[in-house]
Parts: C-alpha cells; sequence; structure tokens
C-alpha cells in the first residue's frame, strides 16, 4: 500500500533523492570527507561494532523495553506499546548517538568533543561519553535554552563539560548549531564535532541515522516476539528527526506499517508560533543539506517556538524529508498545549514522565490508536524521560518546583 | 543593463601599477542604504579596487561575530535581496569600483537562482561568492550564474589537498579566493602568510587567474605582506569594525581612512 523508497540511500554525494548534500564552507569538506572515510572504514569493522555493542548493553543499558501503556485510552482502541528509550543511561535516545561518533572520534585520533544542545540532552549525552573516554568536551547552548534548561546546563558541568552559551540570533538550537559549525572550522585538526540529529551535511544523517537505528531493530523483534506481529503504526517525535530515524528505518521497507512523525507546531501551524519544519515549511538549505526549513520568502530563517526546546529547531533531516516527499511517512503536527496535556495524563495514568518533546509523539498516539481501534498496534517511541522538563512545566502550571 | 567591465577591468589597474588589488567587503544595508552607498564611494575614492558587496543572511556559517552582526543590523533594517542588488546598480551608475556579491545559498536558492543571475548581471556586478557552495555542488547551482555572464570565485581553505585545490582553481572564475587560516571570517585571528606563499607558488600551474588572499587581514602591516605574495588582498570585518556604529558622512569617512592605510601599504613589486 505504501510508496516505494529506498531505504540503502544516502548515495555517494550524501542524497536522498533531492534533499542532502554537502552545503558548508571549503574548510570543512575535508574534513568531511575524512569524517565519511573513517564512518565507512569503522562500519565495515567487527571490532568497532563488537565494542559498540557491549558499551550499548553495560552502560546505556540495551536492549530498553517495549511496554504497553495500558491506561492510557479509554474505549476501545489500539494497544499503544512504548519503546523505552527514556530507561537509556542519561534518560533519552541521545546516548546511542554520542557512544558511537565518540567510539569514531577516538579511532580518528581526535581528542576533542564539540556539541550543539537545545533541551540539553544531546549535550548531557556527549559530556557523559567523553567523561568515560578521557576526552575534553565543549557544549554550545542558545542562552534561551541555557536558561530553560538549567538542570541540564549543571548536569554538563558536573560531568566535566564547558557549556558555551550563544547569544546571537534567536538563542536557541539553531544558533547554537551554527555555533558548533564554527568552532569546528576554527579547530577541524583537533576536534570532532558530535552533531546531535540526523541534521548537517553528509556523512552526519547517514551515521547518526546507523547509530540510533538500534532503536528500530530492537523493537522490531520485540514486537514480533511479544504480539506475533508487527506494529500497525509507529509515531515518534520529530525535532532534528533522529529517535524518530532511528525507530522508523527498520520498518522504511514493511510496506504495511505506517509511519507517523509528529512535529511541534508549537502555537500552531502559523510561521513564528511553530517549530513544524515539515509541515509549514518549504525546501531549503541550512546547516549543511536541503531539506525543509522554515523561512520567509527572502530564505531567511524563521525564528521557531515550541515548548519543547528539543524540538524547538527550523530544520529537519533530510531523510525525512525525502520519506515526507515519497509519501512513505506521513508527518503531523502537535501544539504546546496537546504536548502538556500528554505529559501530564502519562505521568497520572501510567507513572512515566515523558520528555516534552516525546509527550508530541504520546499525544498523536492516544488519537491514533482510538482511530485505529482494537485491531490496531501502536509503537511509540518514547525518545526520553521528563525530569529535565519539571521545572518548564512547574512554572507554566503555575507550581514552584525549585 | 549596467555594463560590469567583467573581471579584466577590476585588475587592469593594479597590475599596470604591479601591485596587488585591495578588494574591501561591506554588507549592504549595515547599518542603512545611504550609509552603504556613501561607504561604497568613499572606497572606490580609497583606491579600492573591488567592493565586495555582502548580501545579508542571517545564519552566515562562513562568517565571526563581526560579519554576522553587521548581516543582522542590515537585516533589522529591512534589506532584502532586491535593496541589496539596487544598492550596486546606484553605486555603479555613480561610478564606484566594480562590485562583486557575497551570499549564501538560501537567499539566493528562495529568490530563484536565475532570476539573482539575471538581476545581479544588469546591476553591472561581475560575479558573485557563495560559500556554502563548495566544487561537488556547483554543476547544480552555477550554470545560469555563468551563463548571465558573472564570475563565480571559489575558495580554497588551509584543509583543502593539493590536489582538490589544483581542481577548485581550475573550475573558479574572475579570482581563486584562499582563505588565509582555519576558522571563520574575523579581525581576531593572524592570516598566515607562510601558508598563503606557499599555496600560491604551488597553483601558479594550476591557473592563471589572480590569486587573492582573505580572512583575518586587519592591519596595513597584513596587507603588505600578503600583497608582497598575493595578486590581491581582501580584508572585510576589520573594516566594518572601522565604521560600526557610525552613519552616514562619518562612516564614509571612517571606511575612507582606514581603505587608505591599507591601500597605501600595497607597493608595487620589486
Ligand atoms: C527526549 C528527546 N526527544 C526528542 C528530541 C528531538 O531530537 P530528534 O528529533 O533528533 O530525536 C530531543 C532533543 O533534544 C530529546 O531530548
Amino acid at each position: 500500500m505504501t510508496n516505494m523508497v529506498d531505504s540503502k540511500l544516502p548515495d555517494a554525494r550524501g542524497y536522498f533523492g533531492r534533499f542532502g548534500g554537502v552545503f558548508v564552507p571549503e574548510v570543512l569538506v575535508e574534513a568531511l570527507a575524512q569524517l565519511e572515510r573513517a564512518t565507512n572504514e569503522a562500519f565495515a569493522d567487527p571490532a568497532f561494532w563488537a565494542e559498540m555493542e557491549t558499551l550499548l548493553r553495560d552502560y546505556v543499558g540495551r536492549p530498553s523495553p517495549i511496554y504497553h501503556a495500558e491506561r492510557l485510552v479509554e474505549g476501545p482502541h489500539a494497544p499503544i506499546v512504548f519503546k523505552r528509550e527514556d530507561t537509556n543511561h542519561t534518560g533519552a535516545h541521545k546516548i546511542n548517538n554520542t557512544v558511537g561518533q565518540a567510539l569514531l572520534a577516538r579511532r580518528m585520533g581526535k581528542r576533542r568533543l564539540i556539541a550543539e544542545t537545545g533541551a540539553g540532552q544531546h549535550g548531557v549525552a556527549t559530556a557523559t561519553i567523553g567523561a568515560k573516554l578521557g576526552m575534553q568536551v565543549d557544549v554550545y547552548m542558545g542562552e534561551v535554552d541555557v536558561e530553560r534548561q538549567a538542570l541540564n546546563v549543571y548536569l554538563m558541568k558536573l560531568l566535566g563539560a564547558t557549556v558555551h552559551p550563544v547569544g546571537s540570533g534567536t538563542r536557541t538550537l539553531k544558533d547554537a548549531t551554527n555555533e558548533a559549525f564554527r568552532e569546528w572550522a576554527a579547530r577541524v585538526e583537533d576536534t570532532f564535532y558530535v552533531i546531535g540529529s540526523v541534521v548537517g551535511a553528509h556523512p552526519y544523517p547517514y551515521l547518526v541515522r546507523e547509530f540510533q537505528k538500534v532503536i528500530g531493530l530492537e523493537a522490531r523483534a520485540q514486537m514480533l516476539e511479544r504480539y506475533g506481529r508487527l506494529p500497525t503504526d509507529v509515531v515518534a517525535c520529530v525535532g532534528g528527526g533522529s529517535n524518530a530515524m532511528g525507530i522508523f528505518h527498520a520498518f522504511v521497507d514493511d510496506p504495511d506499517v505506517r509511519l507517523w512523525g509528529v512535529e511541534a507546531a508549537g502555537h500552531g501551524l502559523q510561521a513564528v508560533d511553530t517549530a513544524a519544519s515539515l509541515n509549514a515549511g518549504s525546501v531549503g538549505v541550512l546547516h549543511g543539506s536541503r531539506s525543509y526549513v522554515l523561512q520567509d520568502d527572502e530564505g531567511q530563517v524563521l525564528d521557531t517556538h515550541s515548548v519543547s526546546a528539543g524540538l524547538d529547531y527550523p530544520g529537519v533531516g533530510p531523510e525525512h524529508a525525502y520519506l515526507k516527499d515519497s509519501g512513505r511517512a506521513q508527518y503531523v503536527a502537535i501544539d504546546d498545549a496537546d504536548a502538556l496535556a500528554a505529559f501530564h495524563h502519562t505521568a497520572r495514568r501510567e507513572g512515566i514522565v515523558p520528555a516534552l518533546e516525546s509527550a508530541h509523539a504520546i499525544a498523536f498516539a492516544q488519537r491514533l490508536a482510538t482511530e485505529r481501534g482494537p485491531g490496531g498496534l501502536v509503537l511509540v517511541n518514547l525518545s526520553g524521560r521528563g525530569d529535565k522538563d519539571v521545572r518548564t512545566v512547574a512554572a507554566l502550571d503555575g507550581e514552584d518546583a525549585r | 543593463m549596467i555594463a560590469s567591465g567583467g573581471f579584466d577591468a577590476v585588475f587592469a589597474r593594479p597590475r599596470a601599477e604591479r601591485r596587488a588589488a585591495l578588494i574591501a567587503y561591506v554588507v549592504a544595508g549595515d547599518p542603512d542604504r545611504a550609509t552603504t552607498l556613501a561607504v561604497i564611494d568613499a572606497l572606490t575614492a580609497a583606491g579600492v579596487d573591488l567592493i565586495e558587496l555582502g548580501i545579508p543572511y542571517g545564519d552566515p556559517l562562513a562568517d565571526g561575530p563581526t560579519i554576522a552582526a553587521a548581516a543582522q543590523r542590515a537585516l533589522d533594517g529591512g534589506t532584502r535581496m532586491a535593496d541589496a542588488i539596487a544598492i550596486a546598480a546606484e553605486a555603479r551608475e555613480r561610478g564606484a569600483a566594480p562590485i562583486l556579491y557575497f551570499t549564501y545559498l538560501n537567499p539566493i536558492d528562495r529568490y530563484g537562482v536565475e532570476r539573482f543571475a539575471r538581476e545581479a548581471a544588469a546591476s553591472g556586478a561581475v560575479g558573485a561568492i557563495v560559500p556554502d557552495v563548495p566544487l561537488e555542488e556547483l554543476p547544480a547551482f552555477g550554470p545560469p550564474l555563468r551563463a548571465a555572464g558573472l564570475a563565480i570565485p571559489l575558495l580554497i581553505a588551509p584543509t583543502t589537498p593539493p590536489e582538490r585545490a589544483a581542481r577548485i582553481a581550475a573550475a573558479s572564475s574572475g579570482f581563486v579566493y584562499l582563505v588565509s587560516r582555519l576558522g571563520v571570517t574575523g579581525a581576531r585571528r593572524e592570516p598566515d602568510v607562510a601558508w598563503a606563499a606557499s599555496s600560491i607558488a604551488r597553483l601558479r600551474s594550476a591557473t592563471t587567474l589572480p590569486l587573492a588572499v582573505g580572512f583575518g587581514i586587519s592591519t596595513p602591516a597584513h596587507a603588505a605582506a600578503v600583497g608582497a605574495v598575493a595578486d590581491a588582498v581582501i580584508v572585510g570585518s576589520a573594516l566594518i569594525d572601522a565604521y560600526a556604529g557610525s552613519r552616514g558622512a562619518q562612516a564614509a569617512q571612517l571606511a575612507g581612512a582606514y581603505a587608505r592605510s591599507l591601500r597605501g601599504a600595497l607597493r608595487p613589486h620589486g
């Protein structure tokens, strides 16, 4: 029933159909080419994956369980199953990728890691593996996010990383990413840029997907074992799109499994009030690749808004743009209010406090489960836990959580 | 349609004077249109050979804080693509030095590459530098600009392997832009003159195009040292810093004085 896509992409030039590519200043071109060569060598080396597997098992705590969230929806509905990335070390899927990239960095002889972060989850995950491997870590974070994710800022410091507040532009994830690229350009020789999602210039969207696809590979096997069948639907929130690509990838070639990416609508789908690049954006180039971008008619990238810092980003990974245009995946948007309601609801009904990012996916899955009815089976990527968001939510609720 | 004279006109005078050309970068609309025009006139009077006119973009990955802030001032003042092109046309009409655009792919893409090429050529500009379009992406981007008679100077960085540098030089037009050091634009870090000199020596066999050096050049001493080995010296952030915070005639006076100090350091080759 679904459209044919090629799950083996990107091609040699880093393209998923017409999306992707390498649009960076010349100073970074050779660094990306070196990274691509190192990635290909590592991926072909069983010793690399053996070390990765050991770390994912003993350090990250994989495989993460699947869990039937029985009390989430009332009335006739499809079972909702959470893939519990919130149980990972550091509390989100981000660590799957940082462990992989840090091992690549070590293989390449780099001693310093840099990262951009929005919610702080990717920064914490980079600081964590940096501490474990004895590498220097510098994290770039927009001033607005430093304020709203104070807990993670302190965590990064505890882990020995230096957090650099970024005051340019919108002072959120977009500008933190600009700054990380600039810093990489200045220190390409000893520095490895650990990008936090399936965005950026080739080979990043590819290699981040390869490190995150463990989510879907595990979940697919777990669903078959527990339910004897594949899910009818797979749902994940999409900021840059790494947890979504991570869970989608193993299902892309299963034509009967519907894939749903859930973007942050913010206050609605009007530009300026949203972060839904695939729903409200247009094709453009941001941070090194061609994809959908929230931009004005002059090609200037717009300010975005979402209650969740991790989704507050005007771009999206090129593979999602490809899956959208081909129709293989569908992209919907959930606004702040519905995400917050799902956040509270999941806490009260399941005893699980989800990340605000993941709450977007849950909000959509609740509706979908009712629509599908008992014949459906809805798998949701619970990309992270919500401890980092407690202060934000408390402030919105008028509570004091200091 | 305003005639550009092409790149031959850019390098004719410095060649005749047996010195390196001076290329000066300013952002269109920083902080307003009248100031930009006055600054361009002053730079022309100061003997600048080519004006690099930045079309402001809010996410300039190749630029440091000075140029990023200048672009933001221009955007805050409402400068749009069409305004930048109109500034170039007006400056050329009143006899400014040749003009080369500098911007990023996304604003051009959104405006339409063909439309940009047509209007840029009509404004009397000699070409455009688009630093986030590397060699590999040029086939999809360059042809409409070249068809309109615009040159596309390409950049070579210290990280560029020699074999690739030769291919970039061969694909470049107008001149070849050597980035003098790692990192983004900005006056805070010095140019690497020794690297520039050795790259220039190596590239002479790969191209007959002029070899220009930029990034980090801020003092007459830098200009003299780079000018002794290169065909052109490019200054940006330090020039913008020289008139940031002022407008109109005062900005023009500051920009002109600063440009003259660099121009005076470009002595005839021995
Ligand atoms: C828990 C969680 N989920 C999702 C995201 C969004 O990123 P991505 O779309 O790359 O999965 C973040 C980003 O910080 C996050 O922390």
